[in-house]
């Protein structure tokens, strides 16, 4: 399969492994930042042809595992009423809100559907015009563009009973906040759809501010055991700077129009991140001209803010400071039937992600 | 209701037992012990590349059958219809049904027909049961006993290709390539295989796909199984899908798949009368009985790595990104 089966070549993986050997000498500590990423080193055992000098950390990459409790809680209480549809992506269904989650509100006859994409859930709005289909919108910059184009096309075709409640957001302030917030790393591989949309620009901050070097990577495991070794390269000739290993997907500039997108249909905002707190500038919210679109604007509900389960340690795990394994959770009381935190629900979350490749 | 089962059902599935339409079926003594199955069918859509649920009703209780070491013999069939379903696609899924029956060598034999209010079942719901004699020799064949370190694990075909035919034609994904349900009946394959070789387990690998029954049958027996990656057969089509969207074969429905245990010493032959067979021409040897990890289906990756292979909770969910 063209552009998967070159990049999984045994020989081709075993002689990055070889090369990092010979050129690697201190002790480096890199942190992806994306849930591809993190099944993808798992999935293939990356970790196992890695010399030992050499560490890859999980951050905070999953777009499920770093939605606000209080997200799903709103989603929740947005399921609750009368006449409302929610559509939403899969991996949204299963997460535990406070009390109960979407899949258990299903069973208990909410309109919930599973979407596989948001003009789905335009096309829903349109059949069914006494509705009102709700999109609880989680994901990064890969994702927000596609959910801003679905708003576009609902204002232009008058599909007025769709809207969005957005919990979207961006990666380089949530990188930056890591690094302030004393992680000790020696550089990111970055995540290659993000950049596919945001174009290098992006990182260039954290390679001038904190000299870390930033590789936006593919997902394959020869692009990944590539990206380690660049930089490598970096770190051992002190030279931090940002790269692509991505070359067949990713331009410098990135995706103009998935850019413009994002600035005609959000603005940013500081947001609350699962495990991290407030992050400045870090969410995207729907700007005033597409107010009739924003759920939380359109729908008055509170919903009381909420406490993280006892004895889940997703926050720490999503800051890199700590493993799945370290968590007394982990395996007995948190598992993928039965999740309690978040970070085990979504198939890229870390937890999830442990468990299923544990070996 | 008269003229609905003799217009449609009686016209299609007609033999000497079941047109004596008496209320129990009476079928002539077998020597042998009997196998007894039954499954119901609420497939949507109705009507998918490879097949309609007709014929996944009567694929899926032949092969439940065949893969217990039964000759199937005999067929319920039951339908509980909506409301306003449209008599031309009745009549397609009943002349499925037929067609499949007969290609199996099974008699339909008794059934039963309700209507329902629009709104109270998905359109249309199937059930049938089946009834199958099972020689002595083959009695062991789905209680698992007997494997030992060593044995070899074979598939006689590809995976994957139901559940994506499926998924593809429910969600309109409209992917432009090849995907179509791999919906079979195996018992003249399986009957010539056990007529070649022994065999110590068989399962088809339905719902929950070959990682299920894998850990199915390591969870029963307490055995350990290797799997190799790189042996898996898969279609450039379904990997492609599952690529896209992030799921894994390994866990994806099949219908015309069985997954076969046997001593290494017979997968010579065992391979060789699968590659006779339309539906057994991708067949390979996919993994092994072993003595380590006790339990547990451990998948090998082409760089030797290796993970645990779990059932599932749920459903698959495609990647956001």
């Amino acid at each position: 399969m063209k552009y998967v089966d070159e990049y999984r070549k045994r020989d081709l993986i075993l002689s990055i492994a070889e090369k990092l050997k010979t050129i690697s000498k201190k002790e480096i500590v890199l942190m992806e930042v994306c849930g591809g990423h993190t099944m993808a080193i798992h999935r293939f055992g990356l970790n196992s042809l890695l010399p030992e000098n050499i560490h890859l950390i999980s951050g905070p990459g999953c777009p499920v595992c770093v939605s606000s409790q209080h997200f799903i809680d709103l989603a929740l209480a947005f399921s609750r009423i009368p006449g409302v549809i929610i559509t939403t992506y899969g991996d949204l269904i299963r997460v535990p809100g406070s009390s109960t989650s979407l899949e258990k509100e299903r069973a208990a006859g909410s309109d919930i559907r599973i979407i596989y994409s948001v003009l789905e859930a335009v096309e829903i709005a349109r059949q069914n015009p006494g509705k009102k289909i709700i999109f609880p919108g989680i994901g990064f910059e890969t994702t927000a563009p596609a959910t801003g184009a679905a708003i576009i096309k609902a204002r232009l075709e008058n599909v007025s009973n769709f809207f969005v409640l957005s919990a979207h957001k961006v990666m380089p302030p949530v990188m930056k906040a890591l690094v302030e917030d004393g992680v000790k790393i020696n550089g990111f591989i970055a995540p290659g759809h993000v950049t596919a949309i945001t174009g290098i620009s992006a990182y260039n901050d954290l390679a001038s501010l904190y000299s870390l070097g930033v590789v936006a990577t593919g997902f394959e495991p020869v692009d990944i055991m590539q990206a380690v070794l660049m930089l490598v390269s970096q770190i051992e000739s002190g030279t931090p700077k940002v790269e692509v290993q991505y070359r067949r997907v990713i331009n410098n500039d990135g995706n103009r129009i998935a850019q413009k997108i994002l600035r005609e249909v959000f603005d940013y905002r500081d947001d609350l991140w699962r495990g991290l707190g407030m992050i400045p500038g870090s969410g995207l919210r729907i700007t005033d001209e597409f107010s009739s679109f924003d759920a939380e604007k359109q729908f008055s509900i509170e919903v009381p803010r909420s406490t993280e389960p006892k004895g889940c340690i997703c926050g720490e795990i999503l800051r890199g400071l700590k493993t799945p394994v370290e968590c007394s959770l982990f395996a007995n009381k948190c598992i993928p039937s039965d999740p309690v935190g978040a970070c085990m629900v979504s198939g890229e979350g870390t937890c999830a992600t442990y468990y299923k490749y544990r070996s | 209701m008269h003229d609905l089962i003799e217009s449609v059902f009686i016209k299609h599935f007609s033999n000497n037992i079941l047109d004596n339409q008496n209320d129990a079926a009476i079928i002539p003594s077998a020597s042998a012990d009997i196998a007894f199955t039954t499954d119901s069918f609420v497939i949507d859509p109705l009507f998918f590349p490879g097949g309609n649920i007709g014929k996944l009703a009567v694929c899926g209780t032949v092969n439940d059958l065949a893969v217990s070491g039964a000759e199937p013999l005999y067929l319920s069939v039951s339908f509980i219809i909506e409301e306003g379903f449209r008599i031309d696609e009745l009549e397609k899924i009943a002349e499925s049904i037929a067609s499949e029956a007969q290609k199996a060598g099974v008699s339909i034999v008794t059934g039963d027909t309700k209507v329902v209010n629009r709104g109270k079942c998905d359109k249309l719901f199937i059930n049938t049961s089946g009834i199958g004699s099972i020689r002595k020799e083959n009695l062991h064949i789905s209680k698992a006993i007997n494997i030992i370190p060593g044995d070899i694990i074979i598939i006689n075909g590809m995976i994957g290709d139901h559940g994506m035919a499926v998924m593809n034609a429910r969600e309109s994904f409209n992917f432009n390539m090849p995907l179509e349900s791999d919906c079979t009946s195996l018992n003249h394959l399986i009957s010539a295989i056990l007529n070649r070789s022994p065999v110590k387990f068989m399962r088809d690998p339905t719902r929950g796909g070959v990682a299920a029954v894998l850990n199915e049958l390591s969870g029963k027996t307490g055995i350990g199984i290797e799997i190799d990656e790189p042996a898996l057969p898969v279609s450039k089509s379904v990997k492609a899908i599952c690529e896209i969207l992030g799921l894994d074969p390994l866990h994806v429905a099949n219908e015309g798949k069985v997954l076969i245990v046997a001593s290494e010493d017979c997968a010579k032959d065992i391979l060789e009368v699968m590659k006779n067979y339309e539906y057994g021409k991708d067949c390979a040897i996919i993994g092994r009985v072993v003595s380590d990890h006790p339990g547990r289906v451990v998948l090998r990756n082409n760089t030797g790595g290796g993970r645990i292979l779990d059932t599932l909770s749920g459903d698959q969910l495609p990647r956001i990104c």
